[in-house]
């Protein structure tokens, strides 16, 4: 496992965290995360709900500060930057988020439209052939264009907001739980998306995700975190780092117990909290 | 696992007071920070709107919004507080003979106070909560993360605009209200009433000067800053949710109802000072 980690983890860093913590009032969320992403990795984050995933994203990208550490992006301790250079790192980010986040108010070519428009010069003719392109890329018909992020399906808006996040040309793109709420075959076609996106242009990813099929497929390397409110006292919050093949030989009971989805020792946990509340002993 | 009950402390009083010290510290440190809040958010605000102009396709929408689509209700509400304020004043006037005096009673009111309250007030009520709902829906809905993420700020893209076209569409909307208004107070003294009409204006003339009419104007500049700071400011930190999206537009409306209150009182005592400075021997009142 040591050697096979230092193939994921060598390399120059294109994002680092390193010794992060975040807070939010009384609640810990992130413990001193050190974590680093070498160029052209695709990484999965997996961890139960609420264990801080999604806020280790959005730190990451700078939507939240952390309280203590930093976060570098490609030499750019993002909170030492200003809004302006800030902004100019963050073009080069591509977010999908959970709920795809498309704006309501515009249509779909608009959302899709948008970053070009913020950062870019280009004929309306030039964003309306890449809109049509990244759109096609995903598998939509040109015919979703005037639509409302309303009228589509929830893959739809998913795959929508793909070609947003990747329009601009993401040096590194990060997907939010983007399995999360599809059927098994579009979470399959959103599998299918990213490994493309990543054979087709030079990119970083870093996927958050809960679903371990996603994570099997599409991870160079897996990184598991752990609810701070579960940790014991001197355990690290990432309790597992490495490749997928990795996941089957390892020992540890709670990441068996998260890649097998086995629930015992929890509702055994409740039982001891609740009374009322009843475990099957078959 | 065992349940733990908050230990019983074997001092009672001092435990009481230093839990009545723990709350006060608590509450004097969320002001502290909703203030700090305020402050950056407003300077934000100020900062972005004078470093980059704001795109068109964001300004229209929101001046179509606030310049032309509330004109109508604050047209009604102008001519029904016009004509309430002649129901209302007549007859203590009539007891005095003084009927012809209710055109100086009712547009001094509607251009120094009612036209410009009002039409503030409509403000908060149609444009200031749909606002706070607005961008309430949106940070819920990560709409604002993703803006950030793209690499556009929200605060430039979204509150902006919407700052810009109170504060340039409320003058308008004040002038319509005091206009519907003294239509209003006209109709119903001069054609219900039966009072002079020739008299009626000659008063209003006589007590209700340019200064009256400026002072209306001037204050609602600073009710429209208001309302859009206040409603934009509560979307953003708009708790999760459709109770934290419904308690936001609630909020905006109240606070801001208040602060236009607040920001009437002061303003009305500040342009005050300044009419006797520049006209020392008195108003045209007396």
């Amino acid at each position: 496992m040591m050697e096979a980690n230092d193939n994921l983890t060598s390399g120059p860093k294109i994002i680092e965290a390193r010794k992060v913590s975040v807070r939010f009032g009384q609640q810990q969320v992130l413990r001193n995360i050190d974590l680093g992403v070498p160029q052209g990795q695709t990484m999965v984050v997996i961890g139960e709900s609420g264990c801080g995933k999604s806020v280790l994203l959005k730190t990451l990208i700078g939507l939240i500060r952390p309280q203590q550490g930093q976060v570098v992006f490609d030499g750019h301790d993002l909170a030492k930057l200003n809004e302006k250079d800030l902004t100019r790192q963050r073009i080069r980010f591509g977010l999908l988020f959970q709920s795809a986040a498309l704006f309501d108010s515009m249509t779909v070519g608009q959302n899709v439209a948008f970053p070009l428009r913020q950062h870019t010069t280009q004929t309306d003719s030039d964003v309306q052939h890449l809109v049509l392109a990244r759109l096609a890329e995903v598998g939509l018909p040109d015919s979703v264009v005037a639509k409302r992020p309303s009228e589509l399906s929830g893959g739809m808006r998913k795959r929508v907001g793909l070609a947003r996040a990747l329009i601009l040309n993401p040096e590194l793109m990060l997907y939010d739980e983007p399995t999360t709420g599809l059927d098994p075959i579009m979470s399959d076609v959103i599998n299918e998306l990213i490994m493309r996106s990543r054979r087709r242009y030079p990119v970083t990813s870093i996927v958050v995700t809960h679903d371990m099929r996603t994570a099997r497929k599409v991870g160079d390397r897996i990184v598991m975190v752990y609810p701070v409110s579960r940790l014991k006292p001197g355990m690290p919050q990432i309790i597992f780092d490495g490749p997928p093949s990795e996941l089957d030989r390892i020992d540890d009971r709670q990441v068996l117990q998260f890649v097998r989805g086995e629930a015992r020792d929890r509702l055994m946990e409740m039982r001891e909290s609740y009374s009322d509340f009843e475990v099957d002993t078959d | 696992m065992e349940t733990s009950l908050p230990s019983q402390s074997t001092n009672p009083p001092r435990a009481a007071f230093s839990d009545w010290v723990a709350d006060w510290g608590r509450v004097a440190i969320t002001a502290t920070e909703t203030l700090g809040d305020w402050v950056v958010f407003i300077s934000r605000t100020l900062s972005w709107l004078l470093v980059r102009r704001p795109l068109k396709g964001t300004l229209v929408p929101n001046f179509y919004q606030v310049g032309v689509l509330s004109l109508p209700v604050v047209a009604l509400t102008g001519m029904f507080i016009g004509m309430v304020l002649a129901v209302q004043s007549h007859f203590q006037f009539s007891q005095l003979g003084l009927e012809t005096r209710l055109g100086a009673v009712i547009n001094m009111s509607l251009v120094r106070e009612l036209g410009p309250v009002l039409a503030a007030t409509m403000l908060a009520g149609r444009v200031g909560s749909s606002m706070a709902a607005e961008l309430g829906t949106m940070r819920v809905t990560e709409q604002i993360d993703a803006l950030e993420s793209m690499g556009a700020n929200p605060i430039q893209y979204l509150v902006v605009p919407r700052f810009l076209a109170c504060l340039l569409f409320i003058p308008t909307l004040t002038v319509m209200a005091d206009l519907m208004g003294v239509i209003g107070g006209y109709v119903y003294s001069v054609l219900i009433l039966g009072i002079d009409a020739h008299h009626y204006w000659y008063n209003s003339q006589q007590f209700v000067g340019t200064f009256d009419f400026f002072t209306g104007v001037f204050k609602s500049v600073f009710f429209g800053g208001a309302i859009a700071l206040v409603s934009c400011y509560r979307g953003f930190h708009c708790a999760p949710g459709a109770e934290g999206v419904g308690r936001a537009a609630t909020a905006s409306f109240v606070y801001s109802f208040v602060l236009i209150l607040v920001l009437d009182l002061g303003l009305g005592i500040m342009l005050d000072s300044v009419y006797y400075v520049l006209w020392p021997e008195g108003s045209n009142l007396f």
